[in-house]
C-alpha cells in the first residue's frame, strides 16, 4: 500500500508524456553503482485492518496505570472538543501558513494563541510556538544573549532546582555557541534557591538568570527578590513556568520591581496527552522590547487590499529562510496542531475554568501528601510551598518500593536518585484535577503495604 | 535607472559615503539598495561611541522579503546612529542620501579607504541588473 | 472553503460564560490557603469566557479558511504535502498510548517502545545508515544534531581547528542557520548551469578547516547530484564529514541510500517522507541517521534492546552523546505515526513512493512545458519536484511568480514553493508527491495555463489575485511596521459583515 492512485491507464499516458516507456527511465542519472536493488530491513506491507490489531495489541501491552508521576508532564482532562477541533483535516493536514490568503484560520488561531499566552504570563509578545518546554528553555538562553547588549560574557546562571533535563537540553541547544550555564546550588532544607545564593556574582558580568516556578520540586522560589536582584545588575531573566500554575501565581510578568524578561514553559499541560513525551509545544512570550529577538514563527495582524483585517506571519526577516546564517534561530517549524489543541482548551477552561484546574490539582496534591506522610516511614522533604507537587522521603531505597508499586498498578512517582542523590531516598509526587480521593487512598494503602513487605524482607 | 548624486563617494557593497565640512562622514545606502530592498519596515542603527573597522557591519536595514547587513565604508569611531530612522525607517525610501543617512562617523587617522567613483558605481549598478 | 471572516474569539467572550461541564468541582479558597499572598496572581489572565458550542463553532469555522491536503491540491516544493492516511493518526491516538507518562518505567512502555526500536530499525535499512536516534523533534533540530555530531566528532579526535561548514548557495536557510548554531562557520560552493555542485570550486574551499558539507540529494534544484561519489570523495580526503539533509529522501525512497553514497550522517523528515501531519506547522520529527564512527555522538535517549526487553539508553549509556535535545523523547506521537505509514508501505511500498512521486513530477514538468512554461533546467529530468522560471513572464507581461501563487489560489489550488531556491528567478518549485492523481494534475496544468493566457491579456487579475479568498493580498509591510501581535479589548476590531 503506497496511498498511490494511479491506473495503469494512467501510468501509459503519464510516461507516454514524458517520452519514457518505463518509470525506471527517469531514475537514470542516479550512477548505477549506487542503485539499490531491495529494502531487506523493512517488513512486508500489513493492510489497514493487520496494523490496526498490531497497534492495538501494543497498547494494551502498555496498559494504563495510575499515574503520580508530574516533573514537567501533567495528566490533566482533556475536553472531547480539544482533539475532536485538532484532529480537524484542515487544520491537522495544513502546512506553515506561507500563503496567508489561503491560511487564514491557522493564522488567526495563532494570533489568538499569542494573545492568551501573553496574557497567561503577564507579557507583551509572544511566538507561535517553539518545540518543547525545554529547548525553549536553550532558545530563550540564546535570545538573553542577543538581547543583552550591555553583558559580554554569555554567561547564563541556572539554578539546580530547574528541571534536570532542561538544564542537559539547554547546554545541548546553546552551548555549541559559547554559552557558559553556571549551576547555582540550593538549599537542601528548603529546595529552593537561598536569597544570599546570588550575592557572590554581584559586580560580575552575567548574562541571564534563569529561574522556574514552580521549580523542579514543586517549590516556590521567591521571584520577587531573585527577579529584582537580577534586573538591578543588568541581568536578563528567563522565567519557565507552567501554564496551569499561572491561574494563581503571578505571572512572570509581574515578578518584582520590573518582571521577567522572558518566559518559557511547556505548554503540555494545556489540552496535551502525556503520550509518552510529546509531541509538546513550547511557549515563549516577551517584553515588546525583545520582540525582535524572538526565535520562531510570529503572526500579526494587518489589512487586506481591501482594508480589510487579515492575520499573516510577520518579523520574517529574523528567520533563516531570509536570513540564513544570521537567523536567530534554524527553527522553522512552530508545533502548531499542539497550539490549535491549547488555544481550545484555554478557550474551554477560560480565566475561571483554568483557575479551577490549577486549584484542584493543587487541592489533591495537598490530599495526596498528607496520605503519604501518615504512612509509617514516609515525610515530607522540602518544607515549604509548593504547587501540586512536592517531594517526600522514605526510610529506605526508592527502587525497589517503586517496582512493587508499579506491579501493583501505580506509578507511585519519580525516584530522585539519578539527580539528587544528596537527598537520601525521595521521591517526587504529583496529583492533578485527575485524580480522585479513592486514587489517592489506593496510592497509599499500597505504599504503606509495600514499605511493610519491604521492611519484612 | 538609479540616482546616484556626483558628489558622494560609493563601495561595492551598495553604501554611499559623504564627507562634510568638519572632516566627519555620513554614511547610508544607495538609492539602488534602497530598491532592491523594497520598502523597509525596520532599521537598527549603531551606538556613539562604538569603533568600526572598514567592511565591518554596522547596522542592520530588514524589509519584509529581506534583511541586510550594512558594511561601514572606513574605519573610524560612530558619532551618532540616526535616531529618525526607528520610527521612520521609510525614510531610507523616499530619501536615501539625506533624511535615510544612517550614521556618523569620524575616520579614523589611518583610513585610506577603497571607495568607488560616481561613475564607478554607476557602471556596477549596470553590470548587477543585467 | 468559507470566504466569510470570523472575529477574534475574545470578542464573543461575555463575564461569567464558560464551558463549566469540562471544569473540575470549586474546591473552594481552602484549597490553596497554603500558597503566599505575595505570590499569587491579582489579575486574571485574557482568556475567552464562552461556551462549548461557540468555542467549537468558532474554531471549526477559523478550519475553514483553510486550504489543507485533506481538501485542496497543496504542490508546495520542499514540503511534501503527501495525504496522511487517517489510520497513522487513529492508531497513534490509542488510549493507551496517549495517557503514557514520559517518565514511566520502561516496563509499562514494551509495547510503545517496540515501535521505536522497529522504527530505528526500518530507517536504517532506508537510509543506509549504523544507528539512528529518533528524538530531534523537526528537521532543523535534525539538522542541528548531525553538524553537532560532525563537531564532537572532529573534537574527540583532538582535531580542534575543523569549524567550517560548507553548503550550496542553493541550500535551504536552515543549513547556513543550523551551522552557525553549532557554532562554526559557513562557506558557500556554487552550483554549475545544469544543477550540479561546481566540483572545481569546492575543491578549492575544503581544507584542514572544513568539518563537513551539508547537502541535499536529490539537491533544492529538483534535480539529482549526480557526481556526489567525487563529492564525497573529495570532502572526506579533506578530513571532513558528509551532512545528508533528508528534506528529498521521497525522491530516492527504496532506489538509493544516502549512506551508499559517501554520507556520514543524515536526518530524515517524518512529516515529508512518512507522511506525519504538518499540523499548520508543526510537530515535525528529524530523526538522525550515522555512521558507525559518528554513533557514540548521537543525542539521548536512544531505544536499546537488553535480552527481551526494550530500554531506554541515555548519557550513561553513550557518555560522548551532544545530549538532549528535548525534556523527554521528541515528538513520541509523531514517531507512533510514521511508525504506523511504514508499516503500512513496508518493503514494495517505499519504493512505489518514489517511483510514483518522480513520475508524477515528470508528468507535470512535461505538461507544463507543453503549456508554455519554462524549466529551470530543461536538459534534466525532475526528481519528485520541478522548477519552472517565470522570469520570461516576469519581463514580457509584467507580472511575478507571487502573483501566479496567488492566482492559483482562486484556482481551488494551494501554490508551489515560491521564490525558493533563491538562485532560480520568478521560480515555483512545484512537489504534487505521489497521492495526487492524474486528473489531478491536469487540473493544475489546466489552472497554470489558464493564468499564462490570462496573464497576456489581462494581467491585473493576476497582480491583484487572490479574488476569492477570505481576505485579498495582505499588507505585509504595515503587518512589519505597525505590529499587531494580539488583540486588545480597546481597539476596535470591526469585520464588515458579508452575504
Amino acid at each position: 500500500m503506497a496511498f498511490i492512485p494511479h491506473t495503469r491507464e494512467d501510468v501509459e499516458s503519464m510516461l507516454a508524456a514524458i517520452g519514457v516507456e518505463r518509470i525506471e527511465r527517469l531514475f537514470d542519472e542516479i550512477p548505477a553503482s549506487l542503485r539499490l536493488a531491495g529494502l531487506a530491513g523493512v517488513p512486508e506491507a500489513m493492510n489497514e485492518m493487520e496494523v490496526g490489531r498490531l497497534m492495538t495489541e501494543r497498547a494494551r501491552l502498555d496498559g494504563r496505570p495510575l499515574c503520580f508521576i508530574g516533573a514537567g508532564a501533567y495528566e490533566h482532562h482533556i475536553p472531547a472538543a480539544v482533539w475532536a477541533i485538532a484532529t480537524r483535516g484542515e487544520f491537522y493536514s495544513a502546512y506553515t501558513p506561507y500563503q496567508a490568503e489561503a491560511s487564514q484560520g491557522t493564522l488567526q488561531l495563532l494570533y489568538e494563541y499569542q494573545t492568551m499566552m501573553a496574557s497567561l504570563t503577564g507579557m507583551e509578545v509572544s511566538n507561535a510556538s517553539l518545540y518543547d518546554g525545554a529547548s525553549a528553555v536553550g532558545e530563550a538562553c540564546l535570545m538573553a544573549v542577543r538581547a543583552n547588549r550591555r553583558s559580554r560574557s554569555r554567561r547564563i546562571l541556572v539554578p539546580t532546582t530547574v528541571h534536570p533535563h532542561y538544564r542537559a537540553t539547554a547546554r545541548a541547544v546553546a552551548g555549541n555557541q559559547g554559552l557558559v550555564f553556571e549551576e547555582l546550588p540550593y538549599c537542601t532544607e528548603e529546595g529552593c534557591i537561598p536569597a544570599g545564593a546570588l550575592e557572590r556574582y554581584d559586580g560580575q558580568d552575567i548574562t541571564a538568570l534563569v529561574i522556574q516556578q514552580p521549580n523542579f520540586f514543586g517549590r516556590l522560589e521567591d521571584v520577587d527578590a531573585l527577579c529584582d536582584w537580577a534586573r538591578a545588575r543588568n541581568i536578563l531573566v528567563v522565567a519557565v513556568v507552567n501554564p496551569t500554575s499561572l491561574a494563581l501565581l503571578t505571572p512572570p510578568g509581574q515578578w518584582g520591581a520590573k518582571g521577567a524578561d522572558i518566559a518559557v514553559g511547556d505548554g503540555q499541560p494545556l489540552g496535551v496527552p502525556l503520550s509518552s513525551g510529546g509531541p509538546y509545544f513550547g511557549f515563549m512570550t516577551a517584553r515588546m522590547e525583545h520582540v525582535r529577538q524572538l526565535p520562531g514563527r510570529i503572526v500579526g495582524r494587518t489589512l487586506d487590499a481591501a482594508g480589510r483585517p487579515g492575520f499573516t506571519l510577520t518579523l520574517q526577516a529574523r528567520e533563516q529562510h531570509i536570513r540564513r546564517a544570521k537567523a536567530t534561530s534554524n527553527i522553522c517549524t512552530n508545533q502548531g496542531l499542539l497550539v490549535t489543541a491549547a488555544a481550545v482548551y484555554l478557550s474551554l477552561m477560560g480565566p475561571v475554568g483554568l483557575e479551577r484546574v490549577a486549584a484542584a490539582s493543587h487541592a489533591r496534591a495537598r490530599e495526596l501528601v498528607d496520605a503519604l506522610t501518615r504512612v509509617p516511614g514516609v515525610r515530607r522533604l522540602l518544607r515549604g510551598p509548593v504547587f501540586h507537587e512536592a517531594v517526600i522521603g522514605l526510610d529506605r531505597p526508592v527502587a525497589p518500593v517503586l517496582q512493587k508499586m508499579t506491579a501493583r498498578g501505580i506509578l507511585a512517582g519519580l525516584d530522585l536518585a539519578e539527580h539528587y542523590p544528596e537527598l537520601g531516598p525521595a521521591l517526587l509526587v504529583c496529583a492533578t484535577e485527575t485524580k480522585t480521593t479513592a486514587d489517592i487512598e489506593r496510592y497509599a494503602s499500597a505504599l504503606a503495604e509495600c514499605l511493610r513487605e519491604a521492611r519484612a524482607a | 535607472m538609479s540616482n546616484v548624486p556626483s558628489d558622494l563617494k560609493y563601495t561595492k557593497t551598495h553604501e554611499w559615503l559623504r564627507t562634510l565640512p568638519d572632516g566627519t562622514v555620513e554614511v547610508g545606502i544607495t538609492d539602488h539598495a534602497q530598491h532592491a530592498l523594497g520598502d523597509l519596515v525596520f532599521v537598527e542603527v549603531p551606538e556613539a561611541g562604538r569603533t568600526l573597522a572598514a567592511g565591518e557591519p554596522f547596522a542592520v536595514v530588514e524589509s519584509v522579503k529581506a534583511a541586510s547587513d550594512v558594511y561601514s565604508p572606513i574605519a573610524g569611531e560612530v558619532i551618532a546612529g540616526n535616531p529618525a530612522l526607528a520610527a521612520e525607517p521609510e525614510a531610507i525610501n523616499s530619501d536615501a542620501y539625506g533624511k535615510g543617512w544612517l550614521m556618523r562617523l569620524r575616520p579614523a587617522a589611518a583610513a585610506a579607504p577603497q571607495l568607488l567613483a560616481p561613475k564607478d558605481y554607476e557602471k556596477l549598478v549596470v553590470e548587477e541588473g543585467s | 472553503m468559507s470566504t466569510r471572516l470570523e472575529k477574534p474569539i475574545f470578542e464573543y467572550s461575555v463575564p461569567g460564560r464558560g464551558a463549566e461541564d469540562q471544569w473540575p468541582r470549586d474546591p473552594g479558597p481552602a484549597a490553596t490557603d497554603d500558597l503566599p499572598a505575595t505570590l499569587r496572581r491579582s489579575t486574571r489572565p485574557l482568556l475567552p469566557e464562552v461556551s462549548e458550542l461557540e468555542a467549537v463553532r468558532h474554531f471549526t469555522r477559523l478550519s475553514q479558511l483553510n486550504f489543507s491536503i485533506d481538501t485542496h491540491f497543496y504542490p508546495l516544493g520542499s514540503c511534501t504535502m503527501k495525504y496522511n492516511p487517517k489510520a497513522c493518526n487513529s492508531f497513534a491516538m490509542l488510549p493507551e498510548f496517549l495517557a503514557r507518562h514520559p517518565l514511566s518505567p520502561e516496563s509499562v512502555g514494551q509495547g510503545f517502545l517496540a515501535c521505536l526500536y522497529e522504527l530505528q530499525e526500518m530507517l536504517k535499512a532506508v537510509t543506509g545508515m549504523q544507528a539512528v536516534a529518533l528524538s530531534p523533534m523537526a528537521g532543523a533540530q535534525g539538522e542541528f544534531a548531525g553538524v553537532a555530531m560532525i563537531r564532537a566528532y572532529h573534537r574527540a579526535r583532538g582535531d580542534l581547528e575543523r569549524n567550517e561548514i560548507i553548503v550550496p548557495e542553493a541550500a535551504h536557510g536552515t543549513n547556513p542557520a543550523t551551522a552557525t548554531m553549532c557554532g562554526c562557520v559557513v562557506r558557500e560552493v556554487p552550483v554549475n548551469a545544469e544543477g550540479d555542485v561546481d566540483l572545481e570550486a569546492l575543491k578549492t574551499v575544503v581544507g584542514p578547516k572544513t568539518a563537513g558539507i551539508m547537502l541535499t540529494n536529490p539537491s533544492t534544484l529538483g534535480v539529482f547530484e549526480r557526481r556526489i561519489e567525487e563529492v564525497a570523495r573529495t570532502v572526506h580526503a579533506a578530513g571532513g564529514l558528509l551532512y545528508y539533509d533528508g528534506a528529498n529522501l521521497n525522491a530516492i525512497l527504496g532506489k538509493v541510500r544516502p549512506g551508499d553514497m559517501g554520507f556520514d550522517v543524515i536526518h530524515v523528515n517524518l512529516h515529508k517522507t512518512f507522511s506525519t501531519p504538518h499540523g499548520g506547522g508543526g510537530p515535525g520529527a528529524g530523526p538522525v541517521g550515522v555512521s558507525a564512527r559518528l554513533a557514540p555522538f548521537l543525542p539521548v535517549p536512544i531505544v536499546g534492546r537488553r535480552g527481551e526487553q526494550y530500554c531506554w539508553l541515555t548519557e550513561r549509556d553513550l557518555p560522548q552523546s551532544i545530549g538532549r535535545l528535548s525534556g523527554f523523547m521528541g515528538n513520541a506521537g509523531v514517531l507512533l505515526r510514521a511508525y504506523v505509514y511504514m508499516r503500512l508501505l513496508g518493503r514494495e511500498g517505499m519504493a512505489r513512493v518514489s517511483e510514483y512521486a518522480t513520475l508524477n513530477a515528470n508528468y507535470l514538468l512535461a505538461q507544463l512545458t507543453r503549456a508554455g512554461f519554462d524549466a529551470a533546467y530543461p536538459s534534466r529530468r525532475a526528481s519528485h519536484e520541478l522548477i519552472i522560471t517565470l522570469k520570461r513572464q516576469a519581463k514580457e507581461l509584467g507580472v511575478t511568480a507571487m502573483d501566479f501563487a496567488k492566482r492559483l489560489l482562486d484556482h481551488g489550488m494551494h501554490a508551489p514553493t515560491t521564490y525558493f531556491p533563491l538562485l532560480v528567478p520568478e521560480c515555483l518549485l512545484i512537489e504534487p508527491t505521489e497521492t495526487e492523481s492524474k486528473a489531478a494534475l491536469d487540473a493544475f496544468v489546466a489552472a497554470m495555463a489558464e493564468i499564462l493566457a490570462e496573464a497576456a491579456q489581462e494581467p491585473e487579475r493576476l497582480t491583484s489575485a487572490p479574488h476569492t479568498m477570505p481576505v485579498r493580498r495582505l499588507d505585509d509591510v504595515r503587518a512589519a511596521k505597525q505590529l499587531d501581535l494580539t488583540w486588545k479589548p480597546t481597539v476596535a476590531h470591526a469585520i464588515p459583515t458579508t452575504a
